[in-house]
């Protein structure tokens, strides 16, 4: 399908002011630059969790599979090895990713599967009303926490270059331009490529103040340095006051899951014979 | 019935497992049906492990207490199965670890003499026993060239020296068949699979499933499939309805733990239509339970697991030329209906090693869904007749291809109107009254023994064979249902007409079919339960089933 509409005609039901304007926004940016250079966006596969994030499943006009709540990688992981042509993105939650879904994000990094995972990190559960996520700040009030929660968040960043990610990143919904980059990046690189986006929450997490005057863009940066990835990996962590690091943190070739594990498929007719030379070995 | 029975034991790291599949082989060289049961408890090493391997004229899916012969490779094997030896029964047994027992080999005298490594020293067992039983040496030859993979001569020497050792006290007869393949229920269930299209197969380890993910890993390159062995079973469903979104013939295999944690995703599947086979090998439980014995007890499990109202289909093979025919419909209907679609086996079954004619295996007709005609938009849930909407694939041209977990509309995009998701939901159930239509054309309830007979035994899954046995045995009828869900009520009633006393059979404490069947107006009488992990034996199930006959 060429010079398709992009965004669907079903109703936004974001908050005004909700980052995930600028995400949706920055995706239908770069698939029409997909479209623009004489690729097919049939080929283009977003899965998401459930969340707020997730919406915008029923918002783009692409191939899509809104999943279960924390259950985006597996799906994604298996779309690559079935149909290796597709290009495929995750769109997720921090609940989705971080919480429920900790385990499948930590094995898509140390399987090093082709597939970019954006993490809409609004650090607070958005659909549920207000409660705190792994990526809340230390104190946090919620309306599962009224008092402010007793466990430290933890930082994505870091333990996606502890998993073996060989795309690592951060964004910020205020810098769509930069975004926009990291996720192009993200696609481009053959590998697991990880973007943790810091997205405003306009209703339960209105960080922009908080943000802005901190974030800085990564520059002298040797990202193919594990080393310095870790450093300013671990400049901000999630809770503390300090400047915060957007850009590329790391970036290294890996052999890629999907490119190992696929095994080429038969036509069913020789599926059957291969059945019928395999019963004779068992006589 | 002409049959012989071997039982081979040790300790658990002994290679008890495939000692008596050589042993099986052995008897299927010479003309015998095989089952194999293996039992052996939940450690890699110590323990006591042991196979019994029946040999019979007639097919076979159990096997009987007393033994013709008795391969014991150490002194707990002895002690632990006098019980069924009789004045008749030969005892092999390695002479460096059992005293006066039988004829003894001494197995490290017999490796030193052919300058071989300990670990071939149950070639000696074997070749001891194949004189014992007096089956010429060129059958051992045939067998251990076919069936061993490394080191076949050397093994064959061994074999040899213990072989002429040893005298033929316990001669057994030749049968008449050609060998027949001899497959595991699991290598069954499997086959049936590729044979049903299958192109990837996902699975984390639990026994009694295990020994599928180990045989698709092994052959997956012969067979064209993509084996992925994730992080957990949660990972493992939501991968293969991945698979199955771009297409691709997917399946999943576990036990009731690891099944457990799929119930969510097999929601997802019953929402958002995505064919699904699943294998459900059963072992007692609750919990972790026995891990490496049987048991019938998750079928209501398996019948009601997931959220939600949505079709899905059940199957319960007796015996793996069964598992090899079920299992391929079970394919062919996750994608003709798109929906979950069960095999469901235990213990016994799985990991148990049949005969299986390769004549007899029987071919399914190929079941699929219609596709997509290529005219845009496409509705990946078309609100159609049978309600089977057709499928299109991410990558088809002009395709938009959406699944969805959230109630939504025939675009597939979410909805929370109050007409639609009624609309939906009539749709997605609609599928189940075409598969229970379709399922009207399989036999999905076995009857077998003495149809005449006004008594039946009333079994599902791997009972069917000792339920035979005793049926032949006392002249009664046997009713097994193979299809479980949709409930096939009108063949069940068929199959049980004259009978005045129904007879539950099964591996539960709480007879599961006997309830599911008694939804449906059709009440047992009497029943029969286990549920110790042990699978009924025919000596025992004779008394009891006489206790209710008389």
């Amino acid at each position: 399908m060429t010079g398709r509409q992009i965004i669907t005609d079903t109703q936004n039901t974001w908050c005004p002011g909700c980052g995930n304007f600028a995400i949706q926004h920055t995706l239908k940016n770069i698939l029409t630059e997909i479209e623009q250079s004489g690729k097919s966006l049939d080929d283009v596969v977003l899965v998401t969790g459930i969340g707020c994030h997730a919406k915008i499943a029923d918002y783009l006009n692409i191939n899509t599979f809104y999943s279960i709540h924390g259950r985006t990688l597996p799906v994604a992981t298996a779309i690559k090895l079935g149909n290796p042509h597709l290009t495929v993105i995750c769109c997720s939650g921090d609940g989705d990713s971080y919480a429920e879904g900790l385990d499948h994000l930590i094995f898509a990094a140390k399987r090093n599967i082709d597939i970019t995972l954006i993490v809409h990190n609004n650090r607070v559960y958005g659909l549920t009303t207000g409660q705190y996520t792994p990526t809340s700040p230390l104190g946090f009030k919620g309306k599962s926490t009224p008092s402010g929660t007793a466990e430290y968040p933890f930082n994505p960043v870091e333990l996606m270059l502890a998993s073996g990610a060989t795309y690592v990143a951060r964004g910020y919904t205020k810098n769509m331009e930069l975004l926009k980059n990291l996720i192009k990046e993200g696609m481009a690189h053959r590998g697991f490529a990880f973007i943790d986006v810091l997205q405003i929450c306009a209703t339960f997490f209105p960080v922009a103040d908080y943000y802005t005057p901190r974030v800085y863009e990564l520059s002298d940066h040797d990202r193919s340095s594990f080393e310095a990835a870790c450093i300013k990996a671990r400049e901000w962590d999630y809770s503390r006051d300090s400047l915060i690091a957007l850009g590329t943190f790391f970036q290294r070739s890996l052999p890629c899951f999907d490119d190992t594990m696929a095994v080429k498929g038969m036509e069913q007719k020789d599926r059957r014979q291969a059945v019928r030379d395999l019963l004779l070995t068992k006589s | 019935m002409k049959n012989v029975s071997v039982l081979i034991g040790g300790k658990a790291g002994d290679g008890i497992n495939s000692a008596g599949a050589l042993v099986a082989q052995l008897l299927n060289h010479i003309g015998y049906h095989i089952y194999l049961y293996f039992d052996y408890p939940s450690l890699i090493r110590g323990g006591h492990n042991f196979a019994i391997i029946r040999g019979s004229d007639e097919s076979i899916g159990t096997c009987w207490k007393t033994l013709d012969f008795l391969l014991a490779l150490n002194s707990e094997t002895v002690e632990k199965h006098r019980d069924k030896c009789t004045n008749e029964t030969a005892i092999i047994s390695n002479a460096d670890q059992v005293k006066s027992a039988g004829q003894g080999i001494p197995v490290k005298a017999v490796l030193a003499g052919v300058n071989a490594p300990a670990i071939m020293g149950n070639s000696a067992i074997i070749g001891g026993f194949a004189r014992t039983a007096g089956i010429e040496w060129n059958v051992v030859e045939d067998v251990f060239k076919k069936h061993i993979p490394k080191g076949v001569d050397l093994n064959l020497k061994v074999a040899k020296a213990a072989y002429d050792q040893l005298e033929t006290v316990h001669p057994v007869s030749r049968g008449i068949k050609p060998p027949y393949p001899l497959l595991t229920g699991n290598e069954a269930i499997g086959l049936g699979m590729v044979n049903g299209g299958l192109d990837a197969y996902v699975s984390y380890p639990m026994t009694p499933s295990s020994s599928l993910l180990h045989f698709f890993a092994e052959e997956k390159e012969k067979l064209g499939i993509t084996v992925v062995h994730p992080e957990s079973e949660i990972a493992v469903i939501l991968m293969a309805l991945g698979f199955a979104y771009t297409g691709k013939r997917s399946a999943v295999g576990t036990s009731g733990g690891g099944f457990c944690l799929m119930t969510e995703s097999l929601s997802l599947a019953g929402m958002a239509e995505m064919p699904l086979t699943l294998l459900v090998s059963q072992r007692t439980g609750p919990s972790t339970g026995l891990p490496t014995y049987t048991g019938q007890s998750d079928l209501h499990f398996v019948l009601n697991a997931g959220q939600g109202e949505y079709p899905r289909l059940i199957v319960a093979p007796g015996d793996a030329r069964e598992a090899l025919y079920w299992s391929e419909v079970a394919m062919n209907m996750a994608w003709k209906f798109q929906i979950p679609a069960f095999i469901l086996s235990d213990k016994t079954l799985s990991e148990g090693t049949y005969s299986v004619d390769p004549a007899a295996i029987s071919e399914p007709e190929r079941g699929d869904s219609p596709r997509w005609a290529g005219t845009a938009p496409y509705l990946r849930y078309a609100d159609v007749p049978g309600g089977v909407s057709p499928l299109a694939f991410p990558g088809m041209k002009d395709a938009v291809v959406r699944a969805n977990s959230y109630a939504h509309d025939e675009a597939g995009i979410t909805t929370e109107d109050a007409p639609t998701v009624t609309r939906m939901t009539d749709k997605r159930l609609r599928k189940g009254g075409m598969l229970a239509d379709e399922m009207r054309g399989y036999p999905g309830v076995s009857v077998s023994g003495i149809p005449g007979s006004s008594t039946a035994l009333f079994c599902w899954g791997s009972t069917k064979g000792v339920c035979n046995e005793i049926a032949a045995l006392l002249g009664l009828r046997v009713v097994r249902p193979v299809v479980l869900s949709p409930f096939p009520v009108d063949q069940l009633k068929e199959a049980i007409t004259g009978v005045r006393k129904l007879i539950s059979v099964e591996e539960n404490a709480t007879a599961q079919l006997a309830a599911l069947a008694e939804r449906y107006g059709i009440v047992a009488d009497e029943k029969i339960l286990r549920y110790d992990g042990r699978p009924f034996l025919p000596d025992d199930l004779l008394v009891k089933v006489k206790e209710m006959v008389v």
